[in-house]
């Protein structure tokens, strides 16, 4: 219990530290740097207290992908050595203060919430997917997910289809001066268009208008 | 002190809940910045959900942290390309520069 005690504090002091970090850090580069150590850290933590398929589908997903789509946008914005002017902003605006207090108000109403938390003593028996020990954590997952969740799991599936198309709508561009295939008039030329037949006498050859 | 229970987790997802709400108010670099400060705070949701599944010994929070990760992935993609559509056309990506809406 003590290595266990040691262990989550250790992780979420990292991951505290690297969320900071993602935040103020000049440099965008190292604000990505930081996410990925963030997202480590919690994975990390989800394996620890027993949520293991979610801790490596957070490190494939997050770490794998996302991550690395943010520093691909960040290669080719070339934004990463702008300044940070954090606290000290050259417009007169007000909303440095008061994101602070708004901020600190949302911290201690969670704090309060979680202070004051009591369960309803029965609600521990309305379970309908209640975690068994004689299976796998990847398998209790699976065993549910296809079966009482799957119009979720598709669903899902379809949202990740949107943002694939949106992506690509929204970053697609028509170029002047690139040669393009042109897929309808490629099909939808006739015989007559691009065929033509000559009779060719002997001794004259044939001319060829291009 | 030594024994970590179900407090300690929302807490640590308070925490980051908090900063990811103070990076996108206090940003003034650029929206990159912000779309990692979404992400810290759908973070620190799926702390609290695999921990109360966890604790609770009930598996719907883990099924609808898979969901929530989904909608993360979508989203960040959606995000990356608008700011990506949004610096061709503008050349800039700067929380200060952009103000056509004059907000």
């Amino acid at each position: 219990m003590l290595a266990h005690a040691i262990f989550f504090y250790f992780f979420s002091f990292v991951a505290i530290i690297s969320a900071i970090m993602v935040t103020v850090s000049k440099n965008t580069v190292h604000s990505v740097f930081f996410l990925i150590l963030d997202f480590i850290s919690i994975s990390c933590l989800f394996i620890m207290i027993g949520a293991e398929f979610l801790g490596m589908i957070m490190l494939i997903v997050y770490v794998g992908a996302v991550a690395v789509l943010f520093l691909f946008v960040v290669m080719m914005l070339n934004v990463a050595q702008q300044k940070n002017q954090w606290f000290k902003s050259t417009d007169t605006s007000t909303h440095i203060p008061i994101g602070l207090i708004v901020s600190a108000i949302i911290f201690f109403e969670l704090i309060i919430v979680i202070g004051g938390w009591k369960y309803k003593p029965d609600i521990i028996k309305n379970f309908s997917n209640s975690l068994t020990s004689n299976s796998t954590n990847t398998h209790t997952i699976g065993s549910v997910l296809y079966t009482e969740y799957i119009h979720l799991f598709q669903i899902s599936g379809m949202i990740l289809l949107v943002a694939m198309i949106g992506a690509i709508v929204l970053t697609f561009r028509k170029r002047e001066g690139v040669k393009r295939q042109n897929y309808f008039s490629q099909i939808s030329r006739e015989k007559n268009q691009g065929v033509e037949l000559v009779e060719v006498k002997s001794n004259e050859g044939v001319k060829i208008d291009v | 002190m030594f024994e970590v229970s179900l407090g300690h987790y929302l807490t640590l997802g308070a925490i980051i809940f908090t900063i990811g709400v103070i990076g996108i108010f206090l940003n003034r670099k650029n929206v990159i910045v912000i779309l990692m400060s979404i992400e810290l705070i759908l973070l620190a949701v799926n702390i609290n959900l695999v921990s109360f599944s966890i604790f609770l010994q009930d598996l719907s929070g883990q099924i609808f942290t898979l969901f929530i990760l989904t909608v993360a992935a979508a989203e960040a993609a959606i995000g990356l390309a608008i700011i990506v559509a949004y610096y061709r056309n503008a050349g800039t990506i700067r929380v200060e520069e952009i103000e056509n809406l004059k907000g």
